[in-house]
């Protein structure tokens, strides 16, 4: 097992998959992904399909129809996967969470691996979130 | 020859296992020049074989209503085409005498099978994208298949030999003009052969998602992305055989660091022109190589017959 997850850490390919966000997230998402931090350094890249993936980043307020989107998705993936919710939306329903459209919170739906709060988290943040989950996935 | 032999020839040295890594090196050094150009750091000298390692543990999703039978095996028909075709070039580098009248012609059908095998897999895995993505690989393949023999047939009535090991003993292709203007052709058909930017258009990341891959996951993906390694290996030095004289292995060491300069020089031209160019429409790319490529590259073979 631990060959495994030294190998899914060392080289975490990364899919988007926005519920409904207001796309601040989004942007700081692929800010991180520019060369200015160079996320390829530690084997991280973004792929277009979610068969592809090992780490799903979830952004916005998932509404009751996207909710039904997000799961299929999931479950299209590969496993072992690792998602991530970034943004206040994402962990809680942020502003959204009153709102006559909003399910209770994504996490119920799908198993979360890490939140990253923020309204958008910085890219430190995300690289920050992101070694952390690393270092919990080696500790088991 | 002793059958043996034979299967470690095609198994492990020059065929599957050594083309793999020196593949996998070989898509280091194109991901290192890449971030340099874009003044990046790059990934780790290792990162390829992490990359393959972490697919070869991920689950295998099979789509729903996918021939299941093609999709899961299309990714071994390419794999296995690459490592034959990468083993016959190698064995005429080698000064072991095991080589053919006419292994060009095979090798050229060889290296041909990679992409007939993306082509069955993305028909396979009953996908919109995928099979678009398989549709553009297939006019792809129509496009630059035509010059590509044609520049292969340079070098051949030059030497009057369809037989590699000739072409490497004859004075290299492109030390004569028809020669230098096959290589620029064959350069442009193995950059779409290799479906790097700007011929990528089978798997455009952003209007397909991946494309012709789309639905594969975990090891048949590794295989692909194998093949892919295994193919800029094996490319750029069937280049170097038939047109600049190949790795000679019996004139000393200064004649292998020689080839093998070569070889890197050529892959960093792929590099470079994968990262200065943009992707180009697939009907323009069939309208650029049935067209002027293929003008150019019969100039090539006339200058060639008039002995030049």
């Amino acid at each position: 097992m631990s060959l495994a997850v030294n190998a899914l850490t060392k080289s975490l390919w990364v899919f988007h998959l926005a519920g409904s966000p207001c796309n601040n997230c989004d942007i700081e998402i692929l800010d991180t992904l520019t060369p200015k931090y160079d996320l390829e350094r530690f084997g991280i890249l973004l792929v277009g399909s979610v068969r592809h993936a090992d780490l799903i980043l979830l952004s916005g307020a998932f509404n009751k129809k996207a909710v039904i989107r997000a799961k299929r998705v999931y479950d299209q993936a590969p496993k072992p996967i690792v998602v991530v919710a970034i943004g206040g939306c994402a962990c809680t329903g942020g502003i959204f969470r009153d709102g006559y459209n909003f399910d209770p919170p994504i996490g119920k739906y799908i198993p979360i691996n890490a939140y990253l709060p923020g309204c958008p988290p910085k890219p430190e943040a995300m690289i920050l979130a992101i070694v952390k989950l690393i270092e919990k996935l080696k500790a088991g | 020859m002793d059958l043996a032999y034979l299967i470690l020839q095609v198994v492990v040295f020059p065929g599957l296992l050594f083309t793999a890594v020196v593949g996998l090196i070989t898509s280091w050094i194109d991901r290192k020049v890449t971030a340099r150009v874009q003044m990046r750091v790059g990934p780790p000298f290792l990162q390829p074989f992490y990359d393959v390692l972490k697919l070869m543990i991920k689950e295998t999703c099979v789509p729903a209503g996918a021939s299941r039978g093609l999709f899961l095996s299309a990714p071994l028909f390419g794999m296995a085409g690459a490592a034959l075709a990468s083993m016959l070039i190698w064995r005429a580098f080698l000064p072991l005498g095991q080589t053919f009248s006419g292994d060009i012609i095979v090798i050229l059908y060889l290296l041909t099978i990679p992409a007939v095998s993306v082509i069955l897999g993305s028909f396979a895995s009953r996908n919109p994208l995928a099979s678009l993505g398989g549709s553009r690989e297939m006019k792809l393949l129509l496009a630059y298949e035509l010059p590509f023999v044609l520049a292969m047939l340079v070098p051949v009535i030059q030497t009057h030999s369809i037989r590699l090991s000739s072409l490497l003993a004859a004075e290299p292709a492109v030390y004569a003009p028809s020669g230098i203007i096959a290589l620029v052709v064959a350069i442009l058909c193995m950059q779409a052969k290799l479906t790097l930017v700007p011929f990528d258009a089978p798997e455009a990341e952003t209007e397909l998602a991946g494309g012709a891959y789309i639905e594969y996951s975990g090891p048949p993906l590794a295989m692909f992305k194998l093949t892919r390694a295994m193919m800029l290996f094996t490319m750029p030095m069937f280049l170097i055989a038939v047109f600049c004289g190949g790795i000679v292995f019996s004139e000393g060491w200064l004649a292998v660091v020689c080839g093998i300069l070569k070889y890197v020089g050529l892959v960093v031209v792929i590099v470079l022109i994968r990262n200065t160019a943009p992707r180009i429409r697939i009907d323009h790319a069939v309208k650029f190589f049935w067209g002027p490529v293929t003008v150019f590259v019969l100039v090539a073979v006339i200058l060639a017959f008039m002995g030049w």
